[in-house]
């Protein structure tokens, strides 16, 4: 069976250690992380994290409830692609010089991405969207010449009006 | 308003009692109070009455004030090991939390092998560990080891502490959190300086969990549905594990399997959770479980799972357990469920409540005339009991030497089933739970899930300091004593009259089975040189060492006569070094990661069964598949 790629909201406890109890489980049951992001939420005391997971189903159901049993573990969500906006962002170093600089501003605009730092022979592009986005970026940018990359996790939110954490702070 | 009147500082006079203290917390004055007295008076006010532990530098202060405690006795044990083990017989004899202590780095470390050993058998305890002063955490300070770190992944949960105030708080947690859902050990590291710091104390703390909900009523629908499948079953099995005992609900179980009329097998964990005499009980499913327990399994068309875990040592290759049946699994633990074999009826919840409301959803059914029949299947299961019972043979040329398995069943005869049977790992452990008549859950103490040679005589002294009036019999291999012997100190001094059975055949037994059978008998240093040639440690001199009484039984006519002379002595911990003969095997067996189907009673043996019954077995079988 091939893995499939899953987005997990996670609302934590905001308390020291939690991201090393939960990067942990992940690595002892044996589950991979492809990708994970945390920040705060607008409750001070709670902190969210985005974990992208590579796993069936089923294996999917055991990461779920053993995040369920971290005692700072406050609610774990599935977002599904489509009910969920899904953003990553990347900053990428590009090579120009004098002939290719204005294509690669020209798929800036296509990608409406930004250019935010100049050089003499290069060009940072900021880019945010979701994964495939970026990948389609990156394969039209390559041919100019990549010096240096670096992307974030990704970040994803429910669709619609309905709320994730207001509903965790009730029950809590 | 209470604040006004803060109690006089102790330092610079003599230091309050703690049980004074917690009068005064009683009447709602917050005392002012160094953290270390907070952190024993926290305990008082838990109700802790023993902790076992070691001091040293980074846990030092709590040890004066736990000095002036006259509601807890601290034991002082040779190894920390030891004191984690104490801790886990102590809560496994009771149902209540046991405690631990020591210091930082190697006290902390030390620590470790029990309280994972407490994470996988579910047993509720509280490790306190001193941890180096807060400025000095991550410097590589002296005895600094991140005991918070290399224990979460086998803790239920743990803490470090470095801000006095938080003593009480985190200590009422820690209690809360070891004791209730399924149970677990918790770690509280506290620094130094916060021993030292001042601070006030009162009880009870506030404190909130908003991520600690643990479910303890079942979902009604999931009840009816297995009320249904219990209805409609032909060959149902209740599968009881560990958690029935943790759980306290061994009465209530009695209650459904007579009611219901249907066949048991208790796992490891579970023995004693419904009597052996019981005539429904089939004995001990697995790897070294009994022919009728291990096929009532793989015959069955609906397992009623009570708080077991589908553990590789029942299920044997997981793809062909059980094949025919319907699974009903209730557990408090929700990540249990589903996770090595999928469960057909799901229940999240507490075992004594899922079996209250199963026996009133099945009551309901029996009265509405809707009643499920399994005669013909009860009979068969008590056939293959009757036909292949435990037993043992002794070998050709060992006529004269002693069997083990007959000094575990004496043991288990003459001390009766009020006694405690606390065993280590291994041979000696699987006849222990083989051999010995279990009456009653808390009676049988074992390190099922880690598997931690070293665990009967410190878990023993542990049982013994919480119930002091039972018989506590450890029952340990050669190999498994030489790990945690030590601890016969701690018994003598603390006056702790355990007895100690050493199943005496010279060699890491159960390894040496194994190669034996898989390793074409080329036993790679798993002769321990312990009776065979000579006796490094002589076990008796040992025992006089300790000031324990010595004894020895070496004829198989002498066996009962030890065993009560042992059975006599009630003032000093009596070790008898129990010379058996070292080729006896623990049978039946299931080789490792073959189907439970492949069960041999001795070696290279199947059961025989009669044609007629195969026949009766294999028709719904068939008639199972074509429906398929």
């Amino acid at each position: 069976m091939a893995m499939s790629k899953h987005t997990l909201s996670v609302l934590v406890e905001n308390k020291p250690g939690v991201l090393a109890r939960i990067a942990a489980l992940f690595s002892r049951r044996g589950f991979n992380i492809d990708s994970l992001a945390v920040g705060p939420t607008e409750h001070p005391e709670i902190s969210r994290m985005t974990v992208v997971v590579d796993v069936d189903a089923l294996p999917l159901e055991q990461v779920t409830k053993q995040l369920n049993k971290l005692i700072e573990v406050l609610k774990v969500v599935e977002l599904e692609p489509t009910a969920s906006v899904q953003r990553e962002i990347l900053l990428v170093k590009v090579r120009t010089d004098i002939h290719s600089r204005s294509h690669v501003l020209e798929t800036v605009q296509l990608f409406r991405a930004k250019v935010v730092d100049v050089a003499s022979d290069t060009l940072t592009i900021e880019v945010t969207g979701n994964r495939d986005k970026l990948a389609a970026f990156l394969e039209v940018i390559e041919p100019f010449g990549v010096k240096e990359l670096v992307q974030s996790g990704m970040v994803a939110i429910g669709r619609g009006t309905r709320s994730i954490t207001d509903r965790a702070m009730r029950s809590a | 308003m209470s604040d006004l009147k803060p109690a006089p500082s102790p330092v610079g006079s003599p230091a309050p009692s703690p049980s004074r203290l917690a009068e005064q917390a009683k009447a709602k004055v917050p005392a002012v109070v160094t953290g270390a007295q907070s952190l024993v008076l926290s305990l008082e006010a838990m109700e802790v009455d023993t902790v076992f532990g070691i001091p040293g530098g980074a846990i030092l202060p709590a040890y004066d004030p736990l000095l002036d405690s006259v509601k807890v006795r601290h034991i002082l044990v040779r190894h920390e090991q030891g004191a984690g083990h104490a801790a886990e017989g102590y809560a496994s004899a009771t149902g209540k939390v046991g405690v631990c202590m020591a210091t930082s780095g190697p006290g902390a470390t030390n620590l470790v092998t029990a309280i994972a050993d407490a994470y996988m058998d579910s047993v509720p305890i509280v490790a306190i560990t001193g941890q180096v002063a807060s400025a000095a955490i991550g410097t590589d300070a002296f005895q600094e080891a991140d005991i918070r770190g290399i224990t979460m992944p086998i803790t239920k949960h743990n803490y470090l502490v470095t801000d006095a105030s938080q003593i009480p708080r985190v200590i009422a947690e820690a209690f809360h959190i070891a004791s209730t859902g399924r149970p677990g050990p918790v770690l509280v590291d506290i620094s130094k300086d916060a021993l030292q710091a001042k601070t006030t104390f009162s009880w009870p703390p506030k404190y909130d969990l908003p991520g600690y909900r643990p479910v303890a009523r079942p979902h009604n629908k999931q009840i009816r549905e297995a009320a249904r499948l219990i209805a409609a079953a032909k060959r149902p099995v209740f599968y009881v594990g560990g958690g029935v005992v943790r759980g306290r609900a061994s009465d209530a179980l009695r209650e459904f399997v007579e009611l219901t009329q249907i066949p048991v097998v208790t796992t490891l964990m579970a023995r004693g959770a419904v009597p052996d005499s019981h005539p429904l009980h089939l004995g001990m499913p697995g790897m070294h479980g009994s022919v009728a327990a291990v096929t009532a399994l793989q015959k069955s068309d609906l397992l009623i799972t009570l708080g077991a875990r589908f553990d590789d040592r029942v299920t044997g290759q997981l793809s062909t357990f059980a094949p025919e049946a319907k699974v009903i699994h209730a557990d408090i633990d929700p990540a249990e469920i589903s996770k090595n074999r999928t469960a057909d009826v799901p229940i999240v919840g507490d075992v004594l409540e899922v079996i209250g409301e199963l026996v009133k959803a099945v009551s309901a059914d029996h009265e509405a005339g809707t009643k499920g029949d399994y005669a013909a299947w009860r009979d068969q299961t008590a056939g293959w009991k009757a036909t292949f019972p435990l037993g043992y043979t002794t070998p050709e040329g060992e006529e004269n030497a002693v069997s083990p398995q007959q000094v575990i069943e004496r043991i288990g005869a003459i001390s009766g089933p009020e006694s405690i049977y606390v065993a280590g790992v291994g041979q000696h452990q699987m006849w222990a739970a083989q051999f010995v008549q279990y009456e009653r859950p808390n009676a049988w103490l074992n390190s099922g899930g880690l598997g931690t040679m070293g665990y009967a005589v410190p878990a023993a002294m542990g049982a013994k300091v919480a119930e002091p009036d039972r018989v506590v019999w450890a029952i340990d291999g050669d190999g498994c004593f030489q790990m945690t012997n030590q601890e016969l100190a701690t018994c003598v001094i603390n006056n702790i009259p355990i007895k100690v059975a050493i199943i005496n055949n010279s060699s890491l037994g159960m390894v040496r089975q194994w190669q034996s059978l898989f390793y074409d008998k080329r036993y790679s240093n798993t002769d321990l040189h312990t009776s065979v040639g000579n006796r490094i440690p002589d076990f008796v001199k040992l025992a006089d060492a300790y000031g324990c009484v010595g004894l020895r039984c070496e004829r198989p006519e002498d066996i009962d006569a030890t065993i009560k002379k042992a059975m006599e002595i009630n003032d000093v911990p009596v070790i008898v070094d129990f010379v058996v003969h070292r080729d006896a095997m623990v049978w039946p067996m299931v080789p490792a990661g073959v189907s439970n189907d492949a069960i041999q009673v001795a070696k290279d043996t199947a059961p025989q069964w009669d044609r007629e019954e195969d026949e009766a077995t294999e028709q719904p079988e068939d008639a199972d598949k074509d429906g398929k």
